[in-house]
């Protein structure tokens, strides 16, 4: 193996040259020795790296470079694995894996993200796990979750129908954060007659850094699953920059709300469902679906319809620019501004639009709160031009429940009374006034 | 005679020079300020070791994962963000940082390398809220890099720029507790071959390093900014890193005093070899011997078991006299023993064999507690008072490092203490630790290289021309300019006071008062300014100058003004004076008449410089003394 391209490609190769090889480079007067680390791609193809007997990596340029093999490089020691036990005593919970940090390792020689295989590779960074279930794993594909399509998700939805129809007590998915709340939604809608817990699972600082949150954010998931009396699709993350607790959010309720932190996932319209620690689950809300004992009774209703755009309208948002998606879409999703406006000189354009049977959702940029379009004149002018109001839903989840109302009826009537109907707790919230989080009062 | 006992010894060391540098963090735009006050919020942390690069977890990381601990680091909503707190990935290499580095690596001869690459160097005791330290080797050495000193060249080898770790408030096996202000701050490391053979070369090395480095005048002052690690090694010895040296000045005494722990640690390891005692000899189970003990009149030990804490211990075979032997002034081969047992088991220390009887427990109790461990003549034991598990770790790690002195020395991080000796810290790092900063691209050298156009003056350049220039002797050149001192020097002289009192003023003066325990800090530069004007306007005596700083210190003065005005003098003090002058020197004024004059204002300006002008005295002394003579 080699991961050098272009002109470094070509001299190192000619060289016969491989990764990890120990060499020697002479450059202008100054000799260096040390084991030819892979170079990244994104890098230039005019460097070679090594490791100096030190542990420092440095870049060497190739101009005028004489370089020469001091020894082949030994193959990489088979990381001895923990061995995977079965305990009698304990649930079975399958871990679905989809990419994203959390089931993964970094490869050092493209800088990207490998896939675990086995749970033995968990169990190596987490013990803890195998005093709380039977692991298993199921490999279904290793994507970042931005690359996730609704194609994606009928087939995690799939597996985890297969799997607690299986005998699994829970299921965890391994996912990326970005749209983990996208593939949670789609889940709660798809996943009819729910018993079990489905757990999404993923970590803002991989699991190369000692640092990683997917310690503890594993830890809860698979506590959760295995014990957890909650069966809903829901989100387990970090709820604070600490390492003591995790929250469980509804998964058609949370939304990433920061790029970076542990925290990023809050719910929204919702208070956390519960509180997680290394050793125990801690409920905060008794509204839940309930766990039922025994085979799941799960079944998929995977009807989908891919062909919903979601919009954020703008001061200015030209004219012509709402009826350009006819003929692309079969439905839209607008989040509008404050209870849920958009500026007057498009309200046309969304008549129009419906009367053609494209049906039109309205939620709402502020997130928090609920559309209310009989306040003001433009919110009663576009409830008289026929739009749904998404009233508490976020605009992601008014996104994937359209899609998913749509797979089954394209009646307008039909269409707004189901986007109006609670079909997994993504809608009709008591909002308290504990809900919303600034953090600064 | 000295020179040839170091030759003989084979001493070794190698330096490693840590200074923060004047910029902002290296991985983010917080400011390098270090904070006092209480942190505005805390986040607790654990950490979980992850495979390196190569595939193996390194010893010293093990070690560190073995310990469950909690990690609760203070933040400042002002002055740390979520870098810090390893809340966002890291901004790009802080720029002005990477010039200032190559800037010395330039000056020292050394060379940038074409590429940096950040490293990450895995540190699981949480000192850094990543679990790792991010290093970037900057310069490589080459045969024209070194120090040149009395005693001979030192090569330089490699110049790091690393970020500062958090500051630590309080450490136990549990948990550990940091400040998050100092993480990140830009730190240069500067590491030498193990050149140096005599402990005052050592000094000599750091003192020429750091100077360098105050060359650039782009590296932060003051206590703490710069660290000097020293590797120590001795022929038949082991190679030791010594952390945490605070002054130079200790330098030498510390690389002393650890020539004669290894060479005492040989010592015993020959001895052992005399009494024929094997690793495979040292492996007795450990023992609760707390019901030797249930009846003794130690308070010590009545103390713990009223905590409902055991007392375990266990026999070290054919160790008698050994334990107690000392290795460095006031330490034992005991104290090592006990720096294990703290560090692994978070005990409070150990009891041997070889101080008992003591501490309150008697003869009887100590035959009981050898007869309960099976000991013969020549045995010693350790005890450990705590809880069981830990108590048993603490036990389990005395006994291997007891093994291992059968072997030699171990390969340790030590850190320093005030008096020169040093403690274990922890077993010596390997260098499995690294892998790259995924989050950081590397860094080409060559535009930031073209970008320094003329490098610092050397220090010696910079203190020549100042003795050239004002005439002032080396020793205080050199003061000024390891104070930092020139510029503000520079600016006083101008106002006409002498070049070397000015000089002396500023440091010796200061030091003297520092000494004496005056809060010169209060001394500000404005003070100085206005002080060293009256001076060169004569209306202040030089006389005067160390009470004024002293008053300005102790804040009884805002200003010189004030100083002048509280110790101005008004006419009847001033005659009272001169009276009492004519009556001192009645035989010379009567003898010398008018002539007498000169003399007489002298003595009279000696007290009253400063306090009212010259011209007055001037006037009433010619006065006086015409009225003194006719009577």
């Amino acid at each position: 193996m080699l991961h050098y391209r272009g002109k470094a490609r070509e001299i190192l190769s000619s060289l016969g040259l491989e990764d990890f090889d120990r060499i020697r480079v002479k450059r202008g007067g100054d000799v260096y020795e040390g084991i030819l680390i892979p170079r990244p791609e994104i890098l230039d193809d005019e460097h070679v790296i090594i490791k100096l007997d030190s542990g420092y990596n440095i870049g060497i340029s190739l101009e005028g470079a004489e370089i020469e093999l001091i020894s082949k490089g030994s193959r990489k020691r088979e990381k001895r694995l923990p061995e995977l036990g079965y305990r009698e005593d304990l649930p079975g919970v399958s871990v679905v894996v989809t990419g994203g940090t959390i089931a993964s390792r970094v490869d050092y020689s493209t800088g990207g993200v490998i896939a675990h295989e086995r749970p033995e590779e968990l169990l190596d960074l987490i013990p803890e796990l195998a005093d709380i279930a039977n692991l298993k794993y199921v490999q279904l594909f290793a994507e970042f979750s931005e690359n996730l399509t609704p194609k994606h998700w009928r087939e995690i939805a799939k597996t985890v129908e297969s799997e607690l129809r299986g005998g699994a007590e829970g299921v965890i998915v391994a996912h990326g954060t970005d749209t983990m709340h996208f593939t949670a939604s789609a889940l709660a809608f798809m996943l009819r007659d729910l018993d079990k817990p489905v757990v999404f699972v993923g970590s803002q600082r991989s699991v190369d850094r000692p640092s990683t949150d997917a310690v503890l954010n594993m830890i809860a998931a698979t506590r959760l699953a295995a014990q957890g009396p909650i069966a809903e699709s829901v989100i387990v993350m970090h709820s604070s920059p600490s390492d003591d607790h995790a929250y469980a959010l509804r998964g058609v309720r949370a939304r990433k709300m920061h790029t970076s932190r542990r925290d990023a996932f809050l719910p929204v319209n919702d208070l956390p469902l519960a509180r997680i620690s290394r050793e125990r689950i801690e409920l905060i809300s008794q509204n839940f679906r309930r766990r039922r004992e025994g085979t799941s009774g799960v079944y998929l209703d995977d009807r989908i319809d891919e062909r919903v755009a979601l919009i954020q309208v703008w001061p200015g948002i030209p004219q012509g620019f709402l009826s350009s998606l006819e003929g692309i879409f079969r439905g839209i999703v607008i989040a509008g501004t404050g209870l849920g406006h958009v500026p007057k000189q498009i309200i046309p354009e969304i008549r129009d639009l419906i009367r053609r049977g494209i049906p039109v959702v309205i939620s709402s940029q502020c997130l928090y709160g609920r559309v209310d379009l009989k306040v003001y004149e433009t919110g009663r002018r576009l409830l008289e031009a026929g739009v749904i109001p998404a009233m508490d839903m976020l605009p992601e989840v008014a996104l994937v429940k359209l899609m998913f109302v749509l797979g089954h009826t394209d009646d307008l009537d039909e269409v707004r009374d189901l986007m109006l109907t609670n079909l997994a707790g993504e809608l009709g919230a008591h909002l308290g006034l504990n809900i919303f989080p600034p953090c600064w009062r | 005679m000295e020179d040839a006992f170091y030759r003989d010894v084979g001493l070794k060391v190698g330096l490693e020079i840590h200074q923060r540098l004047d910029s902002h963090k290296l991985f983010c735009n917080c400011p390098s300020t270090l904070r006092e006050e209480e942190p505005h919020s805390w986040v607790s942390r654990n950490l979980s070791v992850s495979y390196s690069e190569l595939g193996m977890i390194d010893p010293a990381a093990r070690f560190e994962s073995l310990r469950k601990r909690n990690f609760l680091y203070g933040i400042y909503f002002d002055t740390t963000c979520e870098v810090e707190i390893d809340e966002a990935p890291p901004h790009p290499l802080n720029e002005d940082a990477l010039e200032i580095s190559i800037q010395v690596a330039l000056m020292l001869g050394m060379k940038p390398v074409d590429e940096i690459h950040v490293m990450r160097k895995i540190v699981v005791d949480g000192s850094n809220t990543t679990g790792f330290q991010r290093t970037a080797l900057v310069a490589l050495g080459h045969e024209k890099s070194y120090i040149e000193t009395s005693k001979g060249k030192v090569r330089l080898e490699t110049l790091c720029l690393e970020e500062e770790s958090a500051y630590i408030i309080e450490s136990t096996p549990e948990f550990a507790k940091y400040r998050l202000d100092r993480l990140g701050i830009p730190l240069v490391e500067i590491s030498t071959a193990p050149d140096i053979w005599h402990p005052e070369q050592a000094m000599e090395a750091a003192l020429k390093i750091g100077r360098i480095l105050r060359a650039t005048g782009r590296v932060q002052r003051g206590i703490g900014t710069i660290r000097q690690d020293i590797n120590v090694s001795i022929e038949g010895g082991a190679r030791q890193e010594i952390k945490g040296i605070q002054e130079l000045e200790l330098i030498p005494e510390v690389i002393r005093r650890e020539i004669l722990r290894q060479q005492n640690l040989l010592k015993i390891q020959e001895e052992l070899r005399k009494r024929g005692i094997s690793e495979e000899d040292i492996d007795d189970p450990i023992y609760d011997i707390t019901d030797a003990l249930s009846q003794t009149g130690s308070q010590l030990i009545k103390r713990s078991l009223s905590k409902g804490e055991r007392i375990f211990g266990m026999r070290v075979k054919g160790f008698r006299g050994l334990i107690g032997r000392e290795i460095q002034p006031e330490r034992r081969f005991g104290t090592e023993l006990a720096d294990y047992a703290r560090v692994f088991g978070g005990v409070k220390g150990i009891l041997h064999g070889d101080e008992l009887p003591g501490y309150g427990i008697g003869d009887e109790e100590v035959r009981k507690i050898r007869d309960m461990l099976s000991c013969d003549d020549d045995d010693s034991f350790i005890l450990v008072i705590g809880e069981k598990s830990s108590s048993t770790i603490a036990l389990e790690s005395v006994r291997s490092r007891i093994r291992f002195s059968i072997k030699g020395i171990p390969n340790e991080t030590r850190k320093a203490l005030p008096d020169g000796n040093t403690s274990f810290m922890r077993p010596m790092p390997g260098a499995a630790r690294m892998y790259p900063e995924t989050d950081i691209l590397p860094v080409k050298t060559a535009t930031i290289i073209s970008k320094i156009r003329e490098l610092p003056k050397m220090p010696e350049e910079t203190v020549n021309e100042l003795i050239r220039e004002y005439g002032i002797n080396s020793e205080l050149a050199w003061d000024l300019y390891d104070e930092g001192k020139i510029p503000l020097f520079k600016k006083l002289v101008s106002y006409g006071a002498p070049a070397s009192f000015t000089a002396a003023t500023l440091t010796s003066t200061m030091r003297m008062l520092r000494r004496e325990g005056e809060n010169i800090e209060r001394i500000a530069e404005d003070h100085l300014i206005e002080l060293f004007k009256f001076l060169g306007e004569g209306r202040l005596a030089k006389e005067a100058v160390p009470d004024i700083l002293r008053g300005v210190a102790r804040g009884d003065y805002s200003s010189v003004h004030d100083y002048l005005e509280a110790y101005s003098m008004n006419l009847d003090e001033l005659d009272s004076l001169i009276d009492s002058i004519l009556e001192r020197f009645r035989d010379k004024v009567l003898e010398r008449g008018d002539r007498a004059f000169g003399m007489l204002m002298g003595e009279v300006m000696k007290i009253a410089r400063g306090r009212i002008d010259g011209a007055i005295v001037s006037e009433r002394l010619r006065i006086k003394l015409k009225e003194f003579l006719k009577t």
